[in-house]
């Protein structure tokens, strides 16, 4: 089992798990084969490049808009949100959102808690928390349903159990909840929903997270495929929405672009099966609805994100997950070896704001920079560079001006620090360069077997006999 | 063109280059090339051939002695401040008014857009670079749009993959100049490979700090070459190259990839 970071102090051992997973054959089928599913799926959605563009391009000016005004429009919608019946909390850790919840649960005496699908709880680690506390947490999304009952992570924010296969389903179906043995999907998911079933009316409480909070009309939008979402928000008497600050738009007319770009970007669908819109609890004359409903704002490192104009771009996130989709290193290597709640392109560059460098940095250098992330991102985030400013954030000294990001310095080496001194040495002095580029070609024969990692998987790289420097003098002559 | 390996791997489908359609000058008489430390040290041949097509267009390629490195590999790694240095070196080298051709894809990247990161404090290096972004152009791109080059095919028919690197592809659509370049040489059929946009593990650091992935990648991406009933691999990009080419000579297959200033010179009987 990776180590994943919320529950310890160390390192995130990135390179560690990645080398455990590339081990697993099974697994990178299983993720390699979901991901070209997925992929197709979303390009299908997206037949015509211009309108992708003009879509991304407005989905991103629509949540730059957003994060422009972020504390005004958290503001307001607080205040809407009041006025619709909604208690509001804010959290800035982890901590202190358990907290908030854990008193909604005591107040309520609440035993057993369902939960829709929510990234943000799993962020806080609510069911551990709650747990140890005595209060049970159900999972009702399918996917986490399945990685609950196995006691795993999500390895996907979209598909919780996708690096399961068929057959693992339907042996942990027949172990856990003492069913035939049966591989018929259909079946494996009417068992889980008929378990599921009863637990939604016998839940105290239920939990959501939210894709969009509407300032304008303090809205809380949550999509969803399965029905779980809707029930977990209505049937119980008490709904407890949890979501981090970014999540706020300002106009309820925003929803609609932003909607059309996850749906379509997430799962390759035009529009998901359920898209509930909470603006309260249950009014007067109404038959069904939470008595209570309310948000927890979970902030958990977004300030420091917000800080920066560059990095704020990471809060642009939607959720779709097709950064990790398009991801070959994600593909090969699931998303447990990361060690983190969020996995993936998206997963690197925004769980530093909330756990650290220190903590998570082997990650911003665990990419290629091959760009196939950026492409995709629906709103436009450009991970790529992102992950390089991250790299030179954890590379610089810990104690240099101005501070940005918590953990600065985390990979800052004094010796590698010196080999880029020299190598700028060589590549701004013109007779350097020629001096040390003709020594290597000439001792060419000398190019060890063994170099390092390199020649892990390659034969070792052989300088030419004669630069095209020298080459070019001959053919041109000095210039 | 084939396209009998549709299937698996091609659900990433050729994405619009990232700029506006660029408007092109007419061939210029003088031209700078920028040969790259790559090619510089390891591929030397690609930077000759380069030079050679476009002295047969009719062009004076100029290459300053002075030139070393584009400072991608400190820009990537975090080491800003270093890739500045370097970077700056380069910036003085190029001062009259010709288009600078790069022949890879990353490194013409650099100058065309990450230039500006590197220089955004700087008001005056900035103008230096944003005039030296606009005329600077992949090689295939400036072959195929500024010397609206005609190749005609002296070879005998071939099968060729066409690898792109990431940076080419999505910062600069070279895999759609290349694919346009093949397509001129009659007796050449390209053929499409599985996961084509997909990495080919390279990544600079990135292929010797992960090794274990990067090694997986390159791995995927041999095969898929082998894979493709290509006999021959072009690319214009001597990173990927380098990376591809150092995977296939451990695994012992006799498959090595070829920079296309090479294979376009060589099929087009000039060499």
């Amino acid at each position: 089992m990776p180590n994943f970071a919320a529950l310890t102090e160390a390192p995130i051992e990135f390179k560690r798990n990645a080398r455990a997973a590339l081990a697993d054959g099974q697994l990178r089928r299983n993720f390699r084969g979901a991901m070209d599913f997925l992929m197709v799926k979303r390009a299908a959605q997206f037949a015509d490049d211009e309108e992708c563009e003009q879509l991304r391009a407005f989905g991103n000016r629509v949540r730059a808009r957003a994060l422009s005004r972020l504390p005004a429009l958290l503001e307001q919608l607080e205040a809407r949100l009041t006025r619709n019946g909604v208690q509001v909390h804010w959290a800035e850790s982890v901590d202190e959102a358990n907290t908030i919840v854990h008193s909604i649960v005591a107040a309520h005496e609440a035993k057993n808690l369902i939960k829709g699908k929510s990234m943000v709880s799993e962020e806080m680690e609510m069911n551990h928390f709650l747990g140890e506390r005595g209060v049970d947490c159900l999972e009702s999304d399918m996917g986490e349903f399945i990685v609950q009952l196995r006691a795993e992570k999500p390895s996907h924010i979209i598909m919780p159990a996708i690096h399961l296969n068929v057959g693992q389903v339907a042996a942990l179906f027949h172990d856990k909840l003492e069913v035939d043995y049966t591989e018929d999907v259909d079946l494996l998911i009417q068992i889980g929903r008929e378990t599921l079933r009863r637990k939604f009316f016998e839940a105290d409480i239920g939990v959501s997270g939210v894709n969009f909070a509407v300032a304008e009309t303090g809205t809380l939008v949550l999509v969803e495929n399965e029905g779980n979402g809707r029930m977990s928000t209505t049937v119980p008497p008490v709904h407890i929405a949890v979501t981090g600050i970014e999540k706020v738009v300002e106009k309820l007319r925003d929803v609609v672009p932003l909607l059309s770009l996850l749906t379509r970007s997430a799962t390759g669908q035009p529009i998901t099966t359920y898209v509930n819109m909470i603006s309260g609890p249950r009014q007067a004359d109404e038959l069904d609805g939470p008595r209570e409903v309310h948000l927890v704002l979970l902030d958990n490192g977004r300030t420091q994100a917000f800080a920066d104009s560059e990095l704020r771009q990471t809060l642009n996130c939607i959720r779709c997950g097709a950064c990790m989709n398009h991801c070959p290193v994600y593909t090969r290597i699931g998303g447990h070896a990361y060690g983190t709640v969020y996995p993936g392109p998206i997963g690197k560059i925004m769980t530093p704001h909330m756990l650290g460098l220190e903590k998570t940095r082997e990650l911003p250098s665990a990419s290629s920079l091959c760009g196939a992330c950026g492409e995709v991102c629906p709103v436009k985030i450009p991970i790529p560079s992102l992950l390089r400013r991250l790299r030179e954030e954890a590379a610089r000294r810990a104690d240099a001006a101005p501070h940005h990001v918590r953990g600065q310095g985390a990979n800052h080496s004094t010796k590698e620090g010196l080999v880029w001194k020299a190598w700028v040495k060589m590549n701004t002095s013109p007779t350097l360069y020629r001096l040390l580029t003709y020594a290597g070609t000439r001792a060419r024969g000398l190019t060890p077997a063994n170099i390092g990692p390199w020649t892990e998987h390659h034969a070792a790289p052989k300088l030419a006999p004669r630069t095209l420097h020298e080459r070019v003098r001959e053919h041109l002559g000095e210039a | 063109m084939s396209h009998n390996s549709r299937g698996t791997g091609q659900a990433t489908r050729v994405a619009p280059p990232r700029e506006a359609a660029r408007v092109y000058p007419p061939k210029p008489t003088d031209v700078y090339l920028f040969g790259t430390c790559v090619i510089d040290l390891f591929f030397p041949d690609a930077g000759m051939d380069s030079i050679r097509l476009l002295e047969r267009e009719g062009i004076k390629v100029h290459f300053p002695q002075a030139q070393s490195c584009c400072g991608q590999p400190a820009y990537t790694s975090g080491y800003t401040e270093e890739a500045r240095a370097v970077a700056r070196a380069q910036l003085q080298l190029f001062a009259a008014d010709w288009p600078l051709v790069v022949p890879s894809g990353s490194c013409a990247g650099m100058f065309r857009h990450h230039y500006h990161e590197l220089f955004k404090d700087e008001p005056a290096a900035l103008q230096q670079v944003e005039a030296l972004a606009a005329r600077t152009y992949e090689l295939a791109e400036f072959l195929l749009h500024v010397c609206r080059i005609q190749l005609s095919d002296t070879g005998a028919p071939v099968k060729v993959a066409l690898h792109t690197s990431c940076s080419a592809r999505r910062e600069l659509g070279t895999h759609v100049h290349g694919r346009a370049l093949l397509a001129q040489l009659g007796a050449v059929e390209r053929v499409d490979h599985a996961y084509e946009s997909e990495c080919c593990g390279f990544g600079g650091a990135f292929s010797v700090r992960l090794p274990d992935i990067s090694g997986l990648m390159v791995l995927d991406k041999t095969t898929a070459l082998k894979d493709s009933g290509a006999s021959e691999v072009v690319s214009a990009d001597c990173g990927c190259l380098m990376n591809i080419n150092g995977a296939l000579e451990k695994q012992g297959e006799s498959l090595r990839g070829e920079h296309l200033a090479s294979f376009l010179l060589r099929r087009s009987g000039g060499k």
